[in-house]
């Protein structure tokens, strides 16, 4: 019967999804037009996957703030099915982006190769639930559209701009590295770029996987736990704390990383991998 | 404690910040009534019933649902209720039937989409976007969306608010036919009519407080409230007889009519028809206005319902 729930109100929420949110992973793509070497792509395959963030957890509190949710207190469905919901209808949506995303690289820029699919697969799926995860966190602990948006925009830049998705990593300052290295954000790019570029099967992406499944799973809680089904009802303090929470795993990661210095080298080698004699316009971000 | 009643609400209160919302309200209601909470905004209606619907946890009291309590009964409590709110909100874009699909699905036990549109006269709408539905149109989803469960109890809060009259009356048909199904109904209202029409019983509520109760016509004969009598006769009153027959309180003229006021009507009544023969009068027309529940509302706060 849950998947039954899971299953309509995914309907529900495809049918009335707002094209906007197409057009973001368009336009984030759109970016990417001219890059069509697979460390470019693996960028961009991330952006859309962290694109998830914004996805529904706007729409939740848009909902939220309407009293659209109120009416769905008052049935047996409970706050995981409504988030399990979200995610999932995320999910279905960023599939077929991502999928032109690769089939574009094929056929426009002609891209030799698909990188190791099942890796970024993996990555892909555990990306989206993290990150739609992450934002439907902050969904629940913002008690206005306003410090929703505010807060998601912050994150959205330190996601963007640190992680290695625009700028790539080897390129950053040490300082901002060492930042870096505790976002969930960076891991995903560097894991996307060897799965695209050295072919990374499973196994060796462990760490990293395993760092962003367990956030997922984390996250997931936590939003749960989180969950605001009326706008007058304000955020307690502490859920704040347990909002932050969510970052545990990557904290840790962060922490083995520093010592071990392993994605550093990895990036740096990638970003080799581009500096090869063929021209290809870097876009200015 | 009234054992066997369907709805039982005891001693509820409940404040926000320095208002107090409900200050003891108490009321039981039972199988397959229609129960009515009558009473101006601000009254608690509304507070109550969410409370009942497990919306809202009181500062004190107790409420008993079937026996089950709507705080802490979860699942359980909502597979058997069912709820319009007071603003039912849905997404523009979800459309009629995919409404009644997603929420019939949340259920075990559910009626058909098809028969649910067709009750309410939703069908040529099954297609339209929520936003395009009139104000008369959203409402009877919400209603068809309150029994897609086929709930035992039913929850209305002001389900004719901000509707046309013509609009108002088809949604009474509606609830009407619900009430040979044997649901046990609490709706919230500010209409008298409403009250007076569908419901069994009614609470009259102000300022947080139940401050009568009982059937319509109980309600009505209960109160000093005098009945107004309309009268207009072939020949104007000259002697001012009128206002000193039995049972009048006040005689008022207005245009051609004499307004008395009387609280023993049958005997007024009498008086009149003497009183004309012996003036050889003839009675043109005569019309009795009963006491409603807004006299008693009115007889019992000295303020007017708002209608």
């Amino acid at each position: 019967m849950r998947l039954a729930m899971r299953n309509r109100a995914f309907l529900f929420f495809s049918l009335i999804m707002p094209l906007a949110f197409l057009f973001i992973y368009a336009g984030i793509f759109g970016r990417g037009r001219a890059q069509a070497v697979p460390y470019l792509l693996a960028e961009v395959l991330a952006l859309t996957v962290m694109g998830s963030f914004w996805g529904l957890s706007v729409q939740l509190v848009t909902f939220r703030e309407q009293g659209i949710l109120r009416r769905f207190r008052v049935t047996p469905v409970g706050a995981s099915a409504m988030l399990a919901s979200s995610l999932l209808s995320n999910y279905f949506l960023t599939l077929p982006t991502i999928a032109v995303e690769f089939f574009l690289s094929r056929s426009v820029f002609h891209m030799a190769g698909l990188g190791n699919i099942l890796s970024i697969f993996v990555l892909v799926t555990a990306g989206t639930v993290t990150f739609a995860s992450l934002g439907l966190i902050v969904a629940s602990v913002t008690n206005t559209m306003q410090e929703t948006q505010i807060i998601n925009q912050i994150i959205w830049f330190v996601f963007l701009f640190i992680s290695g998705a625009t700028i790539p990593f080897p390129l950053l300052p040490g300082a901002v590295q060492a930042i870096a290295v505790f976002l969930p954000a960076t891991y995903l790019v560097s894991g996307l770029q060897r799965a695209m570029i050295d072919h990374t099967n499973l196994p060796d992406l462990g760490m990293y996987l395993a760092s962003l499944v367990g956030s997922a799973l984390i996250a997931f809680v936590i939003a749960a736990q989180l969950f605001r089904w009326e706008p007058e009802s304000k955020a307690p303090r502490r859920a704040k704390l347990w909002a932050a929470a969510a970052v545990v795993p990557f904290l840790l990661l962060g922490l083995w990383e520093t010592v071990n210095g392993n994605l550093r080298s990895h990036a740096m080698k990638n970003l080799q991998s581009i500096r090869e004699p063929s021209s290809i316009e870097r876009i200015e971000h | 404690m009234l054992s066997g009643a369907t709805i039982e609400v005891i001693n509820l209160t409940k404040r926000y910040g320095d208002v107090e919302a409900l200050r003891g309200v108490s009321f039981a209601v039972n199988e397959g009534e229609v129960f009515g909470l009558l009473g101006p905004n601000g009254a608690g209606k509304t507070s109550t019933v969410e409370i009942l619907e497990g919306l809202r946890t009181p500062d004190s009291g107790s409420v008993s649902v079937c026996g089950l309590d709507p705080q802490t009964s979860g699942a359980e409590y909502k597979y058997i209720m069912g709820a319009a709110l007071q603003a039912t909100a849905l997404p523009d874009k979800m459309r009629v039937q995919e409404a009644l699909d997603l929420f019939g699905s949340f259920y075990p036990r559910r009626r058909g989409t098809k028969e649910l549109l067709g009750r309410f006269g939703l069908e040529e709408k099954r297609n339209a976007f929520y936003s395009q539905l009139s104000g008369g149109q959203k409402q009877r989803l919400a209603l068809a969306m309150a029994l897609v469960n086929d709930p035992r109890v039913v929850f209305l809060d002001e389900p004719t608010a901000g509707l046309d009259p013509q609009v108002r009356r088809e949604i009474y048909d509606i609830i009407e036919e619900l009430k040979k199904e044997k649901k046990t109904i609490l709706l919230t209202t500010h209409y008298i009519e409403e009250a007076e029409k569908l419901c069994d019983r009614v609470a009259i509520v102000d300022h947080g407080k139940v401050i009568a109760l009982g059937t319509p016509r109980e309600l009505k004969q209960r109160s000093g409230a005098v009945t107004r009598i309309t009268v207009r006769m072939a020949k104007p009153e000259t002697n001012g007889a009128l206002g000193s027959l039995e049972g009048v309180n006040e005689c008022r003229a207005e245009a051609d009519d004499y307004l008395l006021y009387s609280t023993r009507v049958p005997r007024t009544i009498v008086a009149l028809v003497k009183h004309l023969e012996e003036q050889n009068n003839e009675l043109v027309s005569l019309e009795i206005s009963a006491p409603s529940l807004e006299d008693i509302f009115l007889e019992l706060t000295g303020r007017r319902l708002r209608d």
